[in-house]
């Protein structure tokens, strides 16, 4: 008896119970999906959080204050950040942007206004620096910034609010009893948590300090490296810099600032998100768990019948090793069958947003899901197979 | 003398342990040779499907040995065992036992498909088969949607369709009426008078009268053995049997005796295809 014939009377013992034949593939198809499409869930999700922390700029380094240690003042003023724009020392630095913001600024045009929550003083260096690009019209220049200008580029949000259905630009709007012309709008972004990244105001540096927050220190000097692989670079010759400004003790621990940048946010969130991942895999492998006993079920249940068949069989004159391939080949058609259409139906699933997560499909989760799921099918079609082949053919028979 | 198809000695089968044991045979000894008839008769538990199934390889006795074909069936190996089942012996069940859902004429392929039979023959020779038994109107149906008679000579069918040397057959007309039955034991006389061993079990003393041989068993031991008709001539049943196939026109399905000496396969032998 050839293989192909080994494999017809497969195909004609599969067809012969189409019922149960139906449940073990369904058992399967569903563990399959659900492995592939739960760690497509995860990985979506931890690919969304990414995305949106590389478009906050993954070149950028942000210095703050944070009022303790040094010796003397602990501010950062608009000389240190000049002393950034050095290509001896911090040669891995292509902007630095100071920036000086406030809070809850009051816009007024025409009768309405409108509270900008954070209103931003810098330079033109900022716009590509923090990834904010100017939608309409134009960023304010250099020279704006030398002469103190009162010209301003507002967000999606404050633009709506103010001019609802008229072009913004050229308008002139009153903050903190100064009159700003609007020269452009930035483009719209998309928001990181509850923040409204579009509900902002960008003005020249000097022009802020002069009208709005004084000329104290900075809030925040914004760094652009040359290139992401120079962030670190850059990071540390900002450090040196900054710690002979403010007179730090190396040996000291605590400095009065503190530097962030993008990547290192996105370890910490990449982190969070493989937790989560990790979380959804191990519900998906749960469930394939629960399929492959289902299988199991399906194939005790008919182990009777099955065994007394084996016992006909064999009493016919089929060798051992005849009927091990035979429900061999059953089972592996039943579960090579029941993954495809599992991948499949994950396949299906994914090109739909899930819990407001457009799923991302992990290509060794399908290796992984079918693979397990042909072993269980496998084993758990082929033991009780290879037990009756076993059995001498009359208890086999007898079997109940 | 050539060797016997079929020697047993001391043969003893006990089932269960403790309180429950029950001894099916209680020391059988008894010779076959090539082309006997034997038809074992007893009352119902005597032990008839015990000796059966271990003259048919299924079922090992608990002590006693047992040549086939002059080979010790205890020493053969799982291959040589399945080997001998569907070459050598044609074994009808007392319950049958056709796989389910499975059309009557692929229940009869089985043997066949296991002989490496190729498709084309093998449906042939399956509906001539079920021909003989007078069910090829039935060889798409199922066993279940076949009467217990059927379901019988379907089985007939399966045992004869290899054209084994050796015939096993546990009450094969247990279940069917005169006419189906004189059908069946017809059959059995030409596959003797072709010169095949043929074993059968029976409750029916116009069956066992028809054999050459009779084997009364009681309580697992053997209480008469005699012969009743010459080993090398054919059955009484033949030429009452050939008289009969004359009058209705010779509906002759079995190898017949004017065809010369069938051949006879032994273990390990090769099946002339
Ligand atoms: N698997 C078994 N386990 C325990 N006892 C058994 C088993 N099979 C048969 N027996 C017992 O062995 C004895 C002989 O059984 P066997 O089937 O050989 O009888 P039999 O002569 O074929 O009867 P019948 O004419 O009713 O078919 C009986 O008493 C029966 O109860
Ligand atoms: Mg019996």
């Amino acid at each position: 008896m050839n293989f192909f014939e080994v494999v017809r009377f497969s195909l004609r013992g599969l067809s012969a119970n189409k019922l149960r034949s139906a449940l073990t593939m369904l058992g399967i198809l569903i563990g399959v999906a659900a492995v592939i499409l739960l760690v497509a869930v995860g990985n979506g999700s931890a690919q969304a959080i990414s995305d949106r922390i590389e478009a906050l700029g993954t070149n950028t380094i942000t210095v703050m204050s944070t009022g303790r240690g040094g010796s003397s003042s602990t501010a950062l003023t608009k000389e240190m950040a000049d002393a950034l724009t050095d290509p001896e020392l911090a040669p891995d630095v292509r902007s630095v942007s100071p920036v000086v913001s406030a809070s809850s600024a009051t816009m007024t045009y025409e009768g309405s206004d409108h509270a900008v929550a954070t209103f931003v003083g810098t330079t033109p260096s900022w716009f590509s620096a923090s990834t904010t690009p100017v939608g309409r019209g134009a960023a304010f220049s250099d020279d704006d910034v030398d002469q103190g200008r009162r010209v301003v580029v507002v967000g999606q949000t404050v633009a709506e609010e103010l001019f609802p259905g008229v072009d913004p630009i050229d308008k002139q709007v009153t903050v903190g009893g100064a009159l700003f012309t609007i020269v452009g709008v930035l483009a719209e972004k998309s928001s990181t948590g509850f923040n409204d990244a579009n509900d902002t105001a960008v003005a020249p540096l000097t022009a802020v300090q002069q009208v709005l927050t004084g000329y104290g220190a900075l809030t925040s000097i914004i760094v652009e490296a040359a290139s992401p692989e120079k962030v670190d670079a850059a990071q540390s010759e900002v450090s040196t810099i900054l710690d002979q400004k403010l007179d730090v003790d190396a040996s000291s621990g605590s400095t009065p600032y503190r530097i962030q940048n993008a990547s290192s946010l996105l370890e910490t969130q990449t982190e969070t998100a493989d937790t989560f991942t990790t979380l959804l895999g191990a519900v998906a492998a749960i469930s394939l768990l629960v399929g492959g006993i289902g299988i199991t079920n399906i194939m005790l249940v008919t182990v009777t019948e099955r065994t007394r068949e084996i016992g006909i069989r064999k009493a016919l004159g089929a060798p051992r090793r005849l009927i091990l391939t035979q429900f061999l080949i059953e089972a592996s058609l039943l579960s090579v069958l029941g993954g495809a259409l599992g991948v499949a139906a994950a396949l299906i699933g994914s090109q739909f947003e899930i819990v407001g997560v457009k799923p991302v499909i992990v290509p060794s989760s399908i290796g992984y899901a079918v693979g397990v799921s042909i072993a269980i099918g496998l084993f758990f079609g082929g033991l009780p197979a290879a037990r009756a082949a076993r059995l001498r053919p009359i208890d086999a028979l007898r079997y109940e | 003398m050539t060797r016997p198809v079929l020697q047993v000695t001391g043969l003893t089968k006990i089932y269960g342990q403790g309180e429950a044991t029950v001894h099916a045979l209680r020391g059988v000894s008894a010779v076959v040779h090539r082309g006997d008839y034997v038809a074992i008769m007893g009352s119902s538990g005597s032990g008839k499907s015990t000796l059966m199934n271990i003259l048919g390889a299924l079922d090992i006795p608990t002590s006693g040995r047992y040549l086939l074909d002059g080979v010790d069936v205890s020493r053969l190996s799982d291959g040589q065992l399945a080997l001998a089942r569907n070459r050598l012996i044609g074994f009808i069940f007392q319950s049958f036992n056709l796989i389910p859902r499975t059309s009557a004429v692929a229940n009869v392929e089985l043997p066949l498909a296991y002989a490496g039979v190729r498709p084309g023959q093998r449906r042939r020779r399956a509906m001539e088969a079920l021909d003989v038994v007078g069910l090829a109107g039935r060889a798409d149906h199922e066993p279940n949607q076949l009467s217990g008679g059927q379901q019988q000579r379907v089985a007939v069918a399966r045992a004869l369709v290899t054209e084994p040397a050796l015939l096993l057959a546990d009450e094969p007309t247990g279940n069917l009426d005169s006419k189906s039955t004189d059908d069946v034991l017809q059959v059995f006389d030409d596959l003797s008078t072709a010169g095949r061993t043929i074993v059968i079990i029976t409750h029916e003393d116009e069956v066992g009268a028809r054999a050459k041989r009779l084997i009364r068993l009681v309580d697992g031991s053997i209480v008469t053995d005699q012969r009743q008709s010459p080993i090398h001539l054919p059955p009484v049943g033949a030429a009452i049997a050939h008289q009969s196939v004359a009058d209705a026109g010779g509906h002759i399905r079995a190898r017949r005796p004017d065809a010369g000496p069938a051949p006879v396969h032994t273990v390990g032998g090769r099946h002339p295809q």
